[in-house]
């Protein structure tokens, strides 16, 4: 077996993103000079996906004078609104309860452009003093610092395997062609990274925590048109359309550029969920309609995000090994608010790590306890992700259960909520059930398949949604859409990086949610029992991953991805 | 034989990214042009690549990258460059816009072409892109090779390929799909690159560590070049009329292809 080339840093960083950022910059003013090298898997430190709107107190701790003009596409919030819309094609799944509850805006007459604008903001929603990001803008901001000060190489394009294991501690990481080795692993890769994975794997969760909520989040980069007057930091947050279970969000950007998006998690039970034309129909609808219309699209992307919150923690530290931000189980599901809470793991972590270096101990688990984590434990984000860890429960029950228990938890401080365990996702047909017979769902399922598509586009249409009437600026088909603004790269000489390890587990499944709910299409039907996958259309979100009932998915670390530095 | 090879690269926009030229009070530039990811340009990242095939080759030989562009952007690229193959960076700190004068610019780089250090002009192959992502005039390494006196030229280039006595076979693309097979007697030579025939390396961190110790020291000493000097007048700037028509095919013959091509442009 031939020797690996090998590479000697002090503390090697996997992914990029706002925890890494909060690692490094806290890091690199430590007065320490480690030798800091970090791996991020896209072609750019600019190409992360998500609109935030953010309170930013980690960020304004790190940035006390921060400007937003400094960042191109920031603005302080200004205005928040929340909004519950009404269905205006009558194609959503609604309860009875919330059937009743339409009806009664109705009645009253407070609903205006099919939405109603609920009279205040609750204080767990809101931003105050708080900023808009593009966060590949802001990605790109911080790591042009980072770098700018020779403190921290940051090397983009470079796909981290997985963590060099070496009995139960992490010695650094593997790379495609060489071996990293470290006193101290920093994983950051987000919700679907292979590293952090692999240690789940290796290491399990702590009792009671599992990363079983999951969503799909779709956002396209809008340049809303010329009579369109909304002020920079104007925030919208809605749920109720497209369906019930999607939550949805409007930022507007200086310049008069929108964010719009929308949340498709893994308690909306429906098989064929697609994020990209539900966010269609989402954009279209008549309250968002009027500041969309005439509008262009400049960008579109899409990523998993890990909605388990702190019970999807994982074990935070070992042996030569750290884990920050949203991969660790930070995302606060009851704010809504992921991007500030990462960046303060990776805060918190670095003060953690310069206390180690000043005082010459080693990076074990005890002392990353000791710094790290009793860091961590000690402050508003372990606080308020206590608060959520259980608010969204009730979503599993059904929307209004869900949308209560929110309220209670966000009112009670955490103290009360309603609770309520995930169930499966039904066969198609069920779903469809009293809308479409299973023999023509079947039908449905069969065409699309001998057409190498979805079927969620034509069972949609099938239930009432109205086709797509694309205008080749906003509404177009969703390749269109990666070629417009957010496209795809496939660097080559690169296995592909999803791959179906179970073809029994395939032939057995009915509903193929990993076709339907794949952000780029790039997994179709294929000929067989095992879909195909096209890693030139692979956008990275990870969907794939925890949509497959059967866990028949391998997802891993490879470059290339979407090539868009607005979303 | 060893060469002195100097691949001339600026960085451009990512092309993947939509871009729109706007007016603005300095002049025309790309809207939201700080906000994209740059990258470098793609013809001089074949020229680079056919560069480090060529070093790899003949022992010896060694690669100079000159770039001229914004030195925090320089820096974010190199990041991803300096992973591809080997070579020495001499950055120059300008501006990287698509609307800077050839003229100017060729100037920059001919005087930091003259002034690398131990470089053998007996020894001397430029390269650099045929076009270029951002420019497409096709003039600046034409221009650079007159400032430093190289008259053996060659524009559009896929294959240079050297032979025993030390001369050269170059295919250069000439109309009709075909090439025109030249032979140089041997350097210096001036090579404009089309896309020649080597894929893009894929990225090797061992490779971009080696690079490192000498591109971040360069960036750090990067002079300022003034390029703006003679630049001509912009007085409007639109896109074309087409508008972007995409679409995903992997079976249409390229009959199809070339009609649907034809009645785009016609559109204008």
């Amino acid at each position: 077996m031939s020797e690996r080339p090998v590479l000697d840093v002090d503390i090697v960083c996997v992914g990029f993103g706002p925890a890494m950022g909060g690692f490094l910059t806290t890091l690199a003013r430590s007065g320490l000079s480690p030798n800091v090298i970090c791996y991020e898997r896209a072609d750019d430190i600019a190409f992360g996906v998500s609109g935030a709107v953010t309170r930013a107190r980690g960020i304004r701790a790190s940035f006390p004078d921060l400007d937003p003009a400094e960042i191109p596409m920031a603005a302080r919030v200004a205005h928040e609104k929340v909004l519950y819309l009404l269905d205006p094609v009558g194609a959503s799944r609604r309860s009875a309860g919330l059937r009743l509850a339409d009806r009664a805006t109705g009645a009253f007459r407070v609903a205006s452009h099919h939405a109603v604008e609920l009279p205040y903001t609750p204080p767990f929603l809101r931003k105050d003093g708080g900023f808009l990001f593009s966060i590949g803008q802001f990605n790109q901001w911080v790591g042009s610092q980072l770098m700018g000060s020779g403190a921290v190489q940051i090397w983009p394009g470079t796909p981290v395997l997985a963590p060099l294991m070496e009995g139960g501690s992490v010695a650094g990481v593997e790379l495609a062609d060489m071996d990293v080795r470290a006193a101290l692993t920093v994983v950051g890769d987000g919700p679907v990274g292979a590293v952090g994975r692999r240690l789940d794997e290796r290491f399990g969760l702590p009792p009671g925590h599992h990363p079983r909520e999951w969503a799909v989040g779709a956002k396209m980069v809008i340049d809303l048109g010329e009579h369109v007057d909304l002020a920079p930091g104007t925030v919208f947050h809605t749920f109720g359309y497209p369906e019930p279970e999607i939550f949805g969000f409007f930022y507007v950007h200086p310049e008069r550029v929108a964010s719009v998006g929308i949340f498709v998690p893994s308690w909306f039970r429906c098989p064929v969920r697609t994020s990209y034309r539900y966010l269609q129909h989402y954009i279209q609808h008549p309250y968002l309609w009027r500041y969309l219309e005439g509008g262009t699209l400049r960008s579109w992307g899409a990523k998993s995000l890990a909605e388990s919150g702190r019970r999807g923690e994982p074990y935070l530290a070992g042996d030569g090994w750290a884990r920050i931000g949203e991969g660790s189980g930070s995302t606060n599901v009851l704010t809504g608010s992921g991007v500030d809470e990462a960046w303060t793991t990776g805060m918190q972590l670095a003060e953690g790590v310069a206390e180690l270096m000043q005082e010459g101990r080693p990076f074990t688990r005890q002392n990353l306890e000791d710094t790290y984590v009793r860091r961590r434990r000690a402050s508003w984000v372990e606080a308020e992700g206590c608060i959520a860890e259980r608010a969204r429960d009730g979503f599993n029950r059904g929307v209004i259960s869900g949308l209560t228990g929110m309220a209670l938890a966000g009112m009670t401080k955490g103290r009360f909520t309603i609770g309520g365990e995930p169930k499966p996702v039904p066969p198609v047909a069920e779903y469809y059930r009293g809308r479409i017979p299973a023999a023509e769902v079947r039908r449905i399922q069969q065409e699309c398949a001998a057409k190498g598509t979805g079927a969620h586009d034509a069972l949609m249409e099938r239930a009432g949604w109205p086709p797509i009437a694309c205008d080749g600026k906003l509404l177009m088909s969703l390749q269109d859409a990666l070629l417009v603004g957010g496209k795809v790269q496939a660097a080559p000489g690169y296995p592909d990086h999803v791959r179906f390890t179970d073809s029994a587990a395939c032939e057995d499944c009915n509903a193929r949610t990993c076709v339907e709910i794949c952000s780029g299409q790039a997994i179709t039907p294929g000929t067989g029992a095992v879909p195909a996958f096209d890693r030139e259309k692979c956008v990275y979100c990870g969907a794939c991953l925890w949509n497959c009932p059967a866990g028949a998915i391998c997802f891993e670390a490879g470059a290339g991805g979407l090539h868009s530095a607005e979303n | 034989m060893s060469y002195h090879i100097v691949v001339c690269g600026g960085i451009v926009p990512d092309p993947l990214q939509t871009l729109e030229p706007v007016m603005g009070p300095a002049g025309p530039s790309l809207k939201n042009e700080t906000m994209l990811p740059a990258v470098l340009d793609p013809w001089a990242a074949h020229a680079l690549f056919e560069a480090a095939n060529l070093a790899r080759n003949f022992a010896g030989s060694k690669v100079w990258l000159v770039s001229l562009g914004p030195k925090a952007k320089l820096q974010q690229v190199m990041m991803t460059v300096a992973q591809k193959a080997p070579f020495e960076l001499v950055p120059i700190d300008g501006p990287a816009g698509a609307f800077t004068d050839p003229v100017g610019v060729s100037g920059a780089l001919a005087a930091a072409i003259e002034s690398i250090a131990g470089l053998d002009r007996q020894r001397l192959l430029v390269f650099g892109g045929w076009e270029s992502a951002t420019r497409g005039a096709g003039a600046t390494m034409q221009m650079v090779g007159e400032r430093l006196g190289i008259v053996d030229q060659f524009q559009g280039v896929d294959s240079l390929a050297p032979r025993e006595d030390g001369s050269f076979e170059i295919l250069e693309r000439i109309e009709g799909g075909r090439h025109q097979v030249s032979v140089c007697a041997g350097p210096p030579a001036l090579v404009g690159w089309a896309t020649g025939s080597l894929p893009e390396p894929r990225n090797n961190p061992q490779v971009g560590m080696l690079n490192m110790r000498t591109i971040m020291p360069a960036l750090q000493k990067a002079r300022a070049a003034n390029v703006a000097g003679s630049a001509p007048q912009f007085l409007s700037v639109t896109l074309p009329r087409q508008q972007r028509s995409t679409k995903v095919v992997k079976d249409l013959s390229t009959d199809e292809i070339a009609r649907e091509i034809v009645a785009w442009i016609k559109e204008d």
